[in-house]
């Protein structure tokens, strides 16, 4: 699980004097980082045979690249898009997968780069409530003026009471003399 | 009025209010989730030199710039003559050469100048997708410590320049001593 350096940003802070200590670790973590990128060397096209190792890790991989956004074509996916990113997106969805890590550490890895931006399905969070609720929200206001137009209608049906010469008056409009 | 009117008025002044608002709004408004954090770890060759290798710790020690560029990007030309004034100023600005050939890129640099302190070559976006790139020119600006305190997608211009990157790097070299 070497590859967990890759996950997450170094999150040290340095000292100046530590500074040759860290410096020499973070060497050495990204002399394996970069044996571990070195895996397929170059971008994924589109359509690209690939081998996995079970059927669990095909289907991961064809999931997740359906459901990130290539963040340079923002209408397209990661899987249709031939943006060069979209390539290295792919590579690395690829890498990571086949290495074991799971569907929600991929996500996370592309989050903590490109922002939840990267989602096509975004998560259900504060920011986005509004886009998930609207629909609903829309639902509610159109069935509140519905309800208000129906109720209208039928005031207005029962308020009919028209007096004698009114009901007369109505029946030659509408005989039409 | 009645409220017949006064209602929908209202409704539609809202949407119109909030699409205003939309409008003014202050573009590229791609997230970037990497503000605040320390800078991605990579390792890279150095343009100059295939045999020497760049990491982060190279980029940090200093309040310092970090600009993503390629010979090929139209309008990294565009902010180069930034980079040459802001070098010029003492404030050390690091870049990476991104989807790039090294001949090119060195020609590149020896016709418009070449401000930048240290260069990591990224031929295969490895470092890019770590720092969250989405296309050249972007520009990042660390403080001392290594963190990311702003990202700039697309080209600087004077504006830019004057009004945030200026102010925040004489605010974070304040800070630092």
């Amino acid at each position: 699980m070497i590859g967990r350096a890759l996950l997450r940003p170094a999150q040290h802070h340095r000292a100046p004097g530590a500074l040759a200590g860290l410096r020499a670790l973070g060497a050495v973590l990204l002399l394996l980082a970069g044996v571990l990128v070195a895996a397929p060397a170059t971008a994924i096209s589109i359509g690209q045979p690939l081998e996995f190792e079970t059927e669990a890790q095909r289907e991961q991989y064809y999931t997740l690249v359906r459901e990130l956004r290539c963040t340079v074509c923002q209408t397209e996916t990661i899987y249709e898009s031939p943006a060069p990113l979209a390539a290295d997106m792919r590579r690395r969805v690829y890498q990571m997968t086949i290495e074991g890590y799971s569907k929600n550490e991929v996500i996370e890895f592309m989050t903590h780069r490109y922002g939840d931006f990267v989602r096509y399905r975004p998560p259900l969070q504060f920011n986005t409530a509004l886009l998930w609720v609207s629909p609903f929200l829309l639902l509610v206001v159109g069935g509140v003026a519905w309800l208000q137009v129906v109720r209208r209608r039928q005031q207005m049906a029962a308020h009919s009471d028209l007096t004698e010469s009114e009901r007369r008056a109505l029946e030659r409009f509408r005989r039409g003399d | 009025m009645s409220k017949r009117i006064v209602i929908p008025l209202a409704l539609a002044l809202g949407v119109l209010g909030l699409l205003y608002v939309g409008l003014q709004m202050e573009d590229g408004g791609l997230p970037s989730p990497l503000v605040g954090k320390p800078a991605p770890p990579f390792e890279l060759e150095s343009l100059h030199d295939p045999e020497e290798r760049l990491t982060e710790a190279d980029f940090i020690g200093q309040v310092a710039i970090v600009n993503v560029w390629a010979s090929w990007c139209d309008s990294c030309r565009l902010e180069h003559q930034h980079w040459r004034a802001l070098a010029q100023r003492g404030t050390p600005i690091y870049s990476f050469n991104y989807r790039d050939r090294r001949e090119q890129a060195l020609r590149y640099l020896e016709v418009f100048g070449d401000p930048f302190e240290k260069i990591a070559f990224d031929p295969q976006a490895d470092a890019g997708l770590e720092w969250g790139v989405y296309a050249t020119p972007e520009t990042y600006v660390l403080d001392a410590e290594g963190i990311i305190r702003y990202k700039h997608i697309g080209p600087v211009d004077a504006r830019v320049i004057q009004e945030k990157i200026l102010p925040l790097i004489e605010e974070l070299e304040a800070g630092q001593s």
